[in-house]
């Protein structure tokens, strides 16, 4: 039997097990990048093959929390693509600040550059006062980093270019302390967010959200996974709330997409203008 | 098809000398270093007697379309032969890299695959190379004497070996003739 046929029936028997043993469903991850995560996991575990991997899942409990945030590598920066926040800021928040008290939800927050980079947007509006942001990850380990919010200097300057370069009002360092060779960003820029366990997968409605941001976590499901989360966004949202995803993710093939509306095609803006619930 | 230093030039070259209406899908990763490659895909397009477009995710992969990995992330293939992405770590240095598109194309075409590396200033895409072969797929590789930056395609000499090892201009025939059979 070819290799590459082994390989992902291994992959297979480890999301099965990590389903049956532990509750957590991986089936619907689209299965080129969850292959290529798993046979990471493995490696960075020091385990010789997946099954090898799936044998230590299936009797150590504690190697879980290592497993999920494997499986759902965050990798960000802040401001990531600038020009989505040059949008946020120049054509969402105007209609935001229509609103008395304004929620947002960040889904897939990570290690929570992005919800730090919203929390600068909102303060330099003038709106962060009024905002209450909830973070939420399947990962606990990242939601525990998010809190932190220390991110190593050496990517403070690519940060900061990203921050100018999507209109920031001042300097970055008005917002983190540099000490040694980290950069901790201001606790004063989490006093509004709530940190909390989500999985986009099971998990359902908790907030009613004025703008949810979501990007570049959608690129890991198929297109039903994919559907099955923009109808949870639909009913998440209040009529004529605000959706921004990832700058290169495709919608054209959820049915759910009938339900929003582009602001803003090129930096995946969208708007609910249709659909069920409220 | 995967290159980095000196690849858009190296691109027009064989772009230009394929068969009109090739059957089958060219999916290349080059590293621009730019944000959005929209500016690129043109500037091939215009010397290119395929289409070139940037790929996008959950689309398939067309035949006689030559697809050019987005900026800023990975670009995989499912096994039902429709694009999809990754914003994981770099792979040599690379977003998006070579060998990610290389490994996922092996897994998903085997034996029908080809593979070819050109100019490029790393090593991305030895590895993809390797599993390109491993798994019954053809390797073309731009001869590093031939090439505006050898590293490259030195690089997947050295790891994954080819079946063809040619000048740029021969790139191009090579791929007609293969297709055909």
């Amino acid at each position: 039997m070819a290799r590459a046929e082994v390989e992902d029936i291994e992959v297979e028997l480890f999301a099965r097990a990590l389903q049956l043993r532990h509750g957590y469903d991986f089936s619907s991850y689209a299965p080129a990048s969850f292959k290529r995560r798993v046979l990471n996991l493995a490696a960075n575990a020091g385990c010789r093959t997946v099954i090898e991997l799936t044998d230590r899942l299936l009797r150590e409990d504690a190697l879980v929390p290592q497993v999920i945030a494997g499986l759902s590598v965050p990798v960000s920066e802040m401001f990531r693509n600038p020009s989505a926040f040059r949008t946020l800021r120049d054509e969402v928040l105007p209609v935001l600040a229509s609103y008395p008290l304004i929620n947002i939800w960040q889904a897939g927050c990570a290690f929570g550059q992005e919800v730090y980079s919203l929390a600068i947007l909102l303060e330099e509006a003038g709106l962060y006062d009024r905002s209450q942001i909830f973070a939420t990850d399947i990962s606990d380990a990242a939601l525990v980093r998010a809190q932190e919010g220390i991110f190593p200097i050496r990517d403070a300057r690519g940060y900061s270019d990203n921050y100018l370069a999507a209109g920031g009002r001042g300097s970055l360092s008005d917002y983190y302390h540099a000490r040694y060779d980290f950069m901790k960003l201001d606790e004063r820029l989490k006093r509004n967010v709530t940190f909390a366990n989500h999985n986009l997968v099971c998990d359902g409605v908790f907030c009613e959200a004025h703008l949810i941001l979501c990007r570049n976590v959608l690129i890991y499901f198929t297109n039903a996974l994919q559907d099955r989360t923009l109808c949870l966004f639909r009913d998440s949202l209040v009529r004529n709330g605000f959706l921004c995803l990832g700058n290169r993710e495709n919608i054209d093939f959820a049915s759910a997409a009938s339900a929003f509306t582009a602001v803003n095609a090129r930096d995946r803006v969208y708007r609910r203008t249709g659909g069920a619930a409220s | 098809m995967g290159c980095s230093a000196g690849g858009m030039s190296a691109l027009r070259t064989v772009l230009s000398g394929l068969r009109k209406g090739l059957p089958l899908p060219l999916v290349v990763v080059c590293h621009t270093g730019s944000d959005d490659i929209t500016t690129f895909c043109e500037l091939i397009d215009t010397s290119s007697t395929l289409p070139v477009r940037e790929a996008r995710e959950r689309q398939p992969a067309l035949p006689g379309v030559v697809h050019v990995a987005p900026a800023g992330y990975h670009l995989l293939v499912e096994r039902d032969g429709t694009f999809s992405l990754s914003v994981d770590e770099r792979v040599a240095f690379s977003r998006p890299a070579i060998d990610v598109l290389f490994e996922s194309a092996a897994s998903a075409y085997a034996t029908g695959l080809v593979g070819v590396v050109m100019t490029g200033a790393n090593n991305d895409g030895a590895s993809g190379l390797a599993a390109i072969r491993a798994h019954g797929g053809i390797a073309i590789v731009q001869d590093p004497l031939d090439a505006y930056a050898s590293a490259m395609p030195q690089a997947a000499l050295d790891l994954a070996g080819a079946d063809h090892c040619v000048p740029l201009d021969a790139i191009a025939p090579l791929l007609n003739r293969l297709c055909q059979q």
